[in-house]
């Protein structure tokens, strides 16, 4: 590969406007730009390195009204999260992660990274330097943290995929293969748990699949800030500086076909630089670190020096090949860095600590106060930058976005006629909501003993968990302190084809009931948004990603639930093999975070046993636009997508909570993909107990007249309980105000028996049926 | 009364060794965490601990096999360790522990200078993260299962957990030598093939034990089931009870506690 220091021309990445900014700049000081200040500007300013459109300035007409945004991410979800003001967000939307308090001794750390074309050229690599990558900026959160739980949220095409495929682009079934293996590879060796996740399955993933890894570390509260100082010395550690992080970041230039692609990672290295740094961390050996990710040693360093200044050498670096150009030293983005702030009379005791863990370290320079970056290699310049330009001289200009509300269609008559046993054993054979214990068994989601919940639940182990509830005992030493957390996704893009404003509701209402069906203490909880879009200089797919940003806004309002950290992955679309372009959906992961007070006291979702009664908390209307059951049974009832009313969902779940504290119910589960019919299947074949459900008991807000709208209606806001008979009454008197009904009770018999609304049986299936074709789906169409 | 010192030993990318120190605590004793290096600078000693405990996780990335370099460092750095077993003192390998403690020839008999064993991928192909029913030998002089019941469970997770040996008549001498400490069964305590046996190792082998009962490695994470609230179904069950994984830390530490 020929090192970009030999292309005499401008950074294809910069363009016009900015090539304009930078030229001006340059003339105020009366040289050129060097090449190396030139490929550091466009790093800098690239979309990886810097929200560029998500942070930028947005004229939004939604067909009504025009608005104006100076920065979309802050007038919306920053904002927002802001005025809820909550004292235990220790530090939001800066430095990569998101920090909660934890206790009064700890905190947590959460950041989740989205990653996308890498993963379609080269998977297993793509994978493993996703969540190294994500893993670091972990480790280097605040002092440093020790990283407790790894999530993992892939969207790809189906296995099975039969279309035409563009001959870069590897088949969704070897991609899901590798990038699986790349996770487990990497996260496994770390010796992080990986418990939480999901799949996606949507062909318009095929060219770009999305690859969401996420991590949550553990750190004292002490080490929440940090700060380098000037004169206080640069020190790289880790692994070597080498040509295998030279591909171009991917979305920082127009070309994303280099097959060269992804770097390298080697999880070793990546855990002998963790060992250094929580030991150095623990005797307070440095002011600061940082993980060089996205732009290598460049953005580390800026990102590092803050306002102030610094001095590097590169001839210091260590590196994997000795003829790296000073550029290539500069810019590589070689795995298993971190860059570290280190007062000048710790040195010893630093690299002392680091070599004590086989881990390198190299002093390249120091921190200044003089506001310059200047970079030397053996006494020649290379960069001397105005770090406030570097910061700050982004021009910003303004892009359109539209929003068209997609034509209410009317009520269909159903494109196939299905029995409501027919649909519910397709619906939980469906690819999006079939077992995922293939994925789920190649990851050690056990390993630090503090995996209280576990994914797989139920009597055999092999039941669908809400989420997983960490007891991160390990980590914090001390075993009698029964606090714990729990991590909860939300994401459903077939609701964000219809309106990607409800999708965020949805997707924001979803996780947060996911820790609320576990235990956690969701008034505590804290959100992080990741928003995965095509080209955001096309209006409309600008539009539908202010609508998410309006949506993310509304639910953390509404909610009382801030957001943390958000983070974008745009130009999601390549051409397929016709030549046409081919975008993903407009795809929004939520994550939630979440404490449990006691993890003794946590839940899991399996029926516990018969003459139960089930109570659904919640009300349901007939919405079934983007549903399981649409795609099941083609497009019928109304077509609109779930509205989440996150005002009433936030009395809902403060009422659940509360009953669920005081051990009135036996399990819950939460109604999402397939509505009522699904979970109560799920409750059923995980815990080994039949049900009897009567469909005209179930609280709704308007009039239904179809057992099928009231079985598989995918409405928010909507938990399932199972209730011991002597605790009923105790329920409803917490749950007072709130839509709740029983709607069914247990049995021993083993089958899910509905009755419809005019109180015949209209539905009886026996579990081992249902457990099949739940468990089968994914293996089988693996193939 | 004073507490037994466990030396549980780290490699680079041994990642068990937290909760493995932290079952130890639990059990009595007092362990503490070193890095092999420190060791070979000697600047720790081995002879200095009352039991040595091999945690799991990927030594050295695993990268030559499972446990292989870090079998090498110790058979070639840490020269007392052949005499520490052979003092009776107890050594406990878990899963990439028990692949370094089989790879430098230390199981299943101490005496042995040669590997005469090895491990190989999980039949399935797969890493394997799952709890498995394991049946404990009641013949076993294993000074690690006093007073524990034929039948436990615990989690594995691994990908190269397959035991193999060398001949049908190797099994034999182990069976003879009761070498064959646990063997993986299914939940009604018959020798069965996947998942109840997650890995293919040969005659369902989950544990081997030196005949003399003071050196024993095994796959499964009994440092993962050190408190009720591991096992899985400890919200259904109301008779699960606390870990029984820290029985095995504790009958060691009360074994040098005399």
């Amino acid at each position: 590969m020929p090192p970009p220091a030999q292309k005499n021309r401008a950074p294809a990445a910069l363009d016009a406007a900015e090539l304009a900014a930078v030229q001006a700049h340059f003339r105020t000081l009366r040289r050129e730009p060097t090449p190396a200040e030139l490929e550091t500007l466009a790093r800098a300013w690239s979309e990886p390195c810097r929200s560029r459109t998500f942070a930028g300035p947005v004229r939004f007409n939604d067909g009504r009204k025009t608005r104006r945004f100076k920065n979309l991410l802050d007038e919306t979800i920053v904002k927002a999260s802001r005025r809820l003001n909550r004292a235990w967000c220790l530090s939001t939307f800066q430095d990569g992660a998101g920090i909660v308090a934890f206790g009064p001794k700890w905190a947590l750390a959460f950041k989740v990274e989205a990653h996308s074309h890498s993963c379609a050229i080269e998977p297993h690599g793509g994978a493993e330097t996703g969540v190294g990558g994500v893993i670091r900026d972990v480790i280097a959160a605040g002092l440093g943290a020790r990283p407790v739980l790894n999530t993992d949220h892939l969207c790809v095409a189906p296995p099975d995929y039969a279309g035409p495929l563009p001959d870069t682009v590897r088949h969704p079934r070897r991609i899901l293969g590798s990038v699986v293996s790349g996770v487990r590879d990497y996260g496994n060796r770390m010796g992080i748990p990986t418990a939480a996740g999901g799949l996606w399955f949507d062909d318009a993933y095929r060219l770009n699949p999305l690859v969401f890894c996420g991590t949550v570390g553990l750190l004292p509260a002490w080490a929440v800030r940090k700060e380098a100082k000037a004169g206080d010395l640069i020190a790289a550690a880790g692994g070597r500086t080498g040509r295998d992080g030279l591909r171009r970041t991917p979305g920082a230039g127009p070309d994303g076909n280099d097959a060269s692609a992804v770097q390298v990672g080697h999880a070793l290295n990546g855990k002998r630089l963790l060992d250094a740094l929580l030991a150095a961390r623990d005797r307070k050996l440095f002011r600061a670190v940082t993980a060089c990710g996205a732009g290598g040693f460049a953005a580390a360093v800026a990102a590092l020096a803050g306002g102030r200044g610094a001095r590097i050498s590169l001839e210091k670096a260590p590196l994997k090949a000795p003829d790296l150009a000073p550029l290539e030293i500069w810019l590589s983005e070689s795995q298993e860095r971190l860059l570290f702030a280190v007062p000048p009379r710790g040195l010893d005791a630093f690299a002392q600590a680091c070599a004590a863990e086989g881990c390198e370290t190299a002093v390249l320079g120091e921190f200044t106060d003089t506001g310059r970056l200047v970079v030397t290699h053996a006494g020649t310049p290379v960069v001397d930058l105005d770090l406030g330009f570097l910061s700050r001289g982004l021009p910003r200009a303004e892009k359109a976005a539209v929003w068209t509300a997609p034509k209410p269609a009317g009520a269909k008559a159903p494109a196939r006629e299905k029995g409501l046993d027919q649909i519910l054993t397709e619906g939980l054979a469906h690819l999006n909501v079939c077992s995922r214990e293939w994925v789920i068994r190649q990851y050690d989601h056990e390993v630090q003993g503090g995996t209280v919940v576990k994914p797989l639940q139920g009597s055999r182990h092999d039941g669908p968990g809400d989420a997983c509830v960490i007891w991160p005992h390990a980590a914090t030493g001390d075993s009698d302190d029964f606090q714990g957390f729990a991590v909860g996704h939300g994401l459903n893009p077939a609701y964000g084809r219809l309106d990607p404003y409800r999708m965020a509701l949805a997707c924001a209402d979803e996780a947060l009931r996911n820790l609320l069906c576990v235990g956690a203490d969701v008034s505590r909880a804290a959100l992080l948004g990741n928003f995965c879009w095509a080209d955001p200089d096309d209006p409309e797919q600008l539009g539908a990603l202010v609508r998410a940003a309006e949506g993310c806004r509304d639910a953390a309002l509404g909610l009382g639930v801030p957001f943390i950290s958000c983070q974008e992955i745009l130009r999601n679309q390549s051409a397929d093999a016709s030549g046409k372009t081919l975008a993903i959906p407009g795809t929004l992961l939520v994550s939630a975070l979440a404490p449990v007070a006691d993890v003794r006291k946590s839940l899991t979702m399996d029926i516990k046993g018969p003459g139960n009664a089930l109570y659904l908390v919640g009300s349901t209307a007939e919405e079934l636009g983007g549903s399981l059951f649409h795609q099941i049974c083609g497009r019928c009832f109304g077509c609109a997508a779930p509205a989440a009313d996150p005002r009433a969902a936030a009395a809902m779940f403060k009422g659940v909570q509360a009953a669920l504290a005081k051990g009135l119910a036996l399990s819950a589960h939460d109604l999402s993909d397939g509505g009522l019919g699904v979970a109560a299947a799920e409750m059923c074949f995980t815990g080994g107990f039949g049900a009897a459900l009567d469909l005209d008991k179930v609280p709704r807000r308007s009039a239904i007249y179809s057992d099928a709208v009231l079985l598989f209606s995918e409405s928010a806001s909507r938990i399932l309980l199972e209730v011991a008979p002597d605790r009923e009454a105790a329920l409803l008197k917490a749950l007072r105000g709130l839509p709740a009904k029983r709607v069914g009770a247990t049995m021993a018999n083993p089958v899910l028996k509905v009755a419809g609304l005019d109180g015949r049986v209209v539905m009886e299936s026996a579990l081992s049926t249902l457990k099949s074709a739940w468990q089968d789906a994914l293996p089988g169409r693996l193939g | 009364m004073k507490k037994p010192r466990i030396l549980v030993l780290r490699a680079a990318g041994t990642n068990c060794d937290l909760e493995t120190a932290d079952a130890c605590t639990q059990a009595g004793g007092a362990p503490e965490r070193v890095h092999i290096d420190l060791i070979r600078a000697g600047r720790a000693r081995l002879m200095d601990y009352d039991i040595l405990v091999l945690p799991g996780g990927y030594s050295y990335g695993d990268d030559l096999g499972a446990g292989r370099i870090l079998a090498n460092q110790l058979k070639l750095h840490i020269k007392e360790l052949r005499n520490f077993v052979r003092l009776g003192r107890p050594v406990l390998g878990i899963s990439n522990g028990f692949q370094a403690l089989v790879k430098t020839g230390l199981l299943p008999v101490a005496h042995a200078s040669e590997q005469t064993a090895g491990f190989t991928a999980n039949d399935s192909g797969l890493f394997e993260a799952r709890w498995v029913h394991l049946r404990l030998n009641t013949q076993s002089s294993c000074l690690f299962f006093k007073g524990l019941p034929e039948m436990i469970e615990l989690p594995v997770a691994h990908g190269e957990g397959k035991l193999v040996l060398r001949s049908p008549r190797q099994l034999e001498d182990l069976k003879k030598n009761k070498s064959i400490a646990m063997q993986y069964v299914s939940d009604d305590g018959k020798l069965a093939g996947y998942p109840a046996n997650p890995n293919g190792s040969v005659f369902n082998i989950a544990a081997l034990s030196n005949p003399e009962g003071n050196c024993l490695g095994l796959m499964p994470h009994p440092e993962r089931y050190i408190s009720k609230f591991q096992h899985p179904n400890w919200t259904r069950q109301t008779f699960v009870k606390a870990g029984v994984g820290l029985e095995l830390f504790r009958n060691a530490v009360d074994y040098c506690r005399g």
